[in-house]
């Protein structure tokens, strides 16, 4: 009686399990995974040149083009070139900010500071890029403060994804810091340290981890924008553009999902990098 | 770990294995360049109460963006068709929506047209079942973007030029060349604009076609490669004084307005913004090389569930009144004669040069460029599809 009540028992949990499981593994499999195979194979097509309608033979002459063709070598350079600089910017921004939030401030500070990050992810992205695209206009408030401005390019898309994506860095790593108990702080300065070395040698070990999330956020996010540069990028094209010009403008689908292996490459390699760190295991 | 991974490997290498089995099976002859063998309707049956359409924005307006502008709900009465809009933003979106085979009818313009019947996408249309056909103007009647040996594919709809716009305040003394956005870039550096999209290319053909003879070009949309070459090369210099381009017309305006841009290429609604919002001052002409320019066609998809309802519409927004009301909204030449006599603004027809012959004889209308010249001068041109390689090489 008892193992039948506990094998009925464990039945009914594994079928929970199974229930709860189900749909997000489906949609791991179906959607996600299945997609990127499309993807995959699609990039072993070709089109019809004058009519654009797929051709269904494999070839690999897209995949060839997009390693060997001058203009998206620089596109990537590019683009990998201001994925880094944004997430670069949004580390220095953050962690002094992380820092002063999570062990400075008072509880109502540290409260309005979290408020004061995290709002700007209520307000629509197109909304921030056309507010920094006047900003940053010849005429605009920056101009009139400063005298000067960068005008539209490489800078504005840089200053633009930084504040887009600023929160993405700041939440973990001000979780991190918060993480980090106050009595190991006490201790390392009881011992001698410095603030300086008690930053370098106690916490930042400890908070490297969150940095390492927020970078991840902030690098495929800067890596895959294509519509911040249209409106604050003047003449400049990152590879999601390309790969955009490429999909809808060429209707050339193939090349389009070639082209778009290279951000999968560069995200996979970003997060294989940060795993060599053993900063994945700490999330 | 180890196991999780191969796993992953043989899902995927499934899911790789199903789409390539499901794609074979729906190998589409995609090569075929002839188009579509479909015979025209030969007449007009009750409308089948539905109608779906992909259209330029401002062409089939519902009241939704501005209760006054709505011509839709008129026809649905008039005729019991229920019209479904889908906004196309550019050509190539149109011919993407029109592949789908959900829409009845497209306003395309000529630079979609050709691969629409190409591709077989629309079907011939039977002129005589729309009334209205016959005092459309005749410049538009059996051109090479909307008709294939004789047989119209489409009812024209409207058109117009894309002109030169410059800032008065910045440019002194009034240009009347494309040269001023070429060879004379470099004096408003960083401050040029030109529209974003492959097809600009001709654009600078239409301007070498003038002022480098020797290059033999004779339809901006008919380039051998050398003649690509020379028109990219120009672009390629021009690129260096851009300060942005534009797709967007509501992005120019803003542009124009900031200062951002000061001469470029433009359209007549945009200027007509511009001079209403009267922020900055702007004057636009035709330079003397000529123009490229648009002309849409409404055209009817061969697998039209609805073709009833869309003959319907074809005659419908080409009548006088309607086709007066649309043209007005968007700032460009009706194609119907007599829509002149309906338009708010009686020197409209005017402005737009509507009934000029002479005036639309100076526009080379996008067209899509192909392999087999346009001008049917020979087999050895360039595709469009190289132009847009040679637009993303241009762009760097």
């Amino acid at each position: 009686m008892i193992a039948a009540g506990r094998f009925s028992h464990r039945f009914r949990s594994r079928l929970s399990l199974a229930f709860l499981l189900i749909p997000p593994l489906a949609w791991l499999v179906v959607v996600y995974l299945g997609s990127l195979a499309v993807l995959l194979v699609s990039a072993l097509w070709s089109t019809d040149t004058f009519t654009g309608a797929l051709v269904h033979t494999f070839t690999g002459d897209n995949i060839v083009r997009v390693v060997t063709d001058m203009v998206f070598r620089a596109a990537t350079l590019r683009t990998i070139g201001v994925a880094l600089a944004v997430t670069v910017i949004c580390i220095a921004l953050a962690v002094p900010l992380a820092l002063y939030m999570a062990k400075v401030a008072s509880p109502r500070v540290r409260l309005g500071l979290v408020v004061a990050v995290t709002t700007p992810l209520w307000a629509s992205y197109l909304v921030k890029a056309y507010a920094w695209r006047m900003l940053l206009s010849g005429q605009g408030p920056l101009a009139w403060v400063a005298g000067h401005t960068p005008g539209y390019g490489l800078v504005a898309v840089v200053l633009t994804l930084t504040y887009l994506w600023l929160p993405y860095m700041v939440i973990p790593v001000f979780a991190a810091f918060e993480r980090v108990p106050n009595t190991l702080i006490d201790a390392s300065s009881d011992l001698g340290a410095s603030g300086w070395a008690t930053l370098r040698t106690v916490m930042a070990p400890l908070v490297f981890p969150g940095i390492a999330a927020g970078s991840i956020f902030t690098f495929s996010l800067s890596m895959g924008d294509y519509i911040a540069v249209t409106i604050v990028g003047g003449k400049t094209q990152m590879l999601g553009n390309i790969i955009y010009g490429q999909l809808v403008t060429a209707n050339n689908q193939p090349l389009a999902a070639a082209l778009s292996l290279i951000p999968l490459v560069a995200i996979i390699g970003y997060l294989l990098a940060m795993r060599r760190t053993g900063a994945l295991e700490n999330i | 770990m180890s196991t999780t991974t191969r796993r992953l490997g043989v899902t995927l290498a499934a899911c790789a294995a199903l789409v390539a089995a499901c794609s074979s099976s729906t190998n589409s002859g995609g090569g075929t360049a002839s188009p579509t063998k479909q015979e025209p309707l030969a007449s007009i049956g009750a409308g089948e109460g539905q109608l779906n359409l992909v259209s330029w924005p401002g062409y089939a307006e519902d009241g939704s963006n501005d209760p006054k502008v709505d011509w839709v709900h008129p026809f649905e009465q008039e005729t019991g068709c229920k019209v479904n809009i889908k906004i196309g933003n550019t050509s190539d979106e149109m011919v993407q929506l029109m592949r789908t085979g959900q829409y009845d009818g497209v306003s395309a313009s000529g630079d979609a047209t050709l691969r629409l019947i190409y591709a077989g996408d629309v079907a011939p249309v039977n002129t005589d079942l729309v009334p209205n056909y016959a005092t459309i103007s005749d410049f538009l009647k059996n051109k090479e973007w909307n008709s294939v040996d004789g047989q119209m594919f489409g009812i024209p709809h409207g058109w117009g030029a894309n002109l030169l716009m410059y800032n008065t305040d910045v440019v002194k003394d009034a240009p009347d060349s494309w040269g001023a956005v070429f060879p004379g870039a470099p004096e408003y550096k960083g401050k040029v604009t030109a529209y974003d999209s492959p097809i600009y290319i001709a654009d600078a053909a239409l301007y070498l076609s003038k002022t480098k003879p020797e290059l033999g070009i004779k339809n901006p949309y008919a380039l051998t490669s050398e003649q690509l070459d020379a028109a990219t090369e120009l672009l390629k210099t021009q690129h260096g004084n851009i300060g942005e381009y534009w797709s967007d017309y509501t992005k120019a305006v803003q542009a124009f307005e900031s200062g951002t841009s000061v001469i470029g290429t433009s359209w007549q609604v945009i200027a007509n913004m511009l001079t209403s919002d009267d922020k900055v001052k702007i004057a636009t002409v035709l330079p003397k090389e000529g123009s490229t320019g648009w002309s849409d066609t409404w055209m009817l998809a061969s697998k039209a569930t609805h073709p009833n309802c869309m003959y319907k519409w074809m005659d419908y927004i080409t009548s006088p009144k309607v086709n007066a009301a649309v043209a007005e909204y968007f700032g460009e030449a009706p194609a119907q004669t007599k829509a002149c006599e309906f338009t708010t603004d009686k020197n409209f027809c005017a402005t737009y040069h509507a009934t000029d012959a002479d005036y639309a004889k100076q526009i080379s209308y996008w067209t899509t460029p192909q392999k087999k010249c346009v001008d049917g001068s020979g087999d050895n041109c360039t595709a469009y599809s190289e132009w847009v390689d040679k637009w993303q090489q241009i762009k760097g």
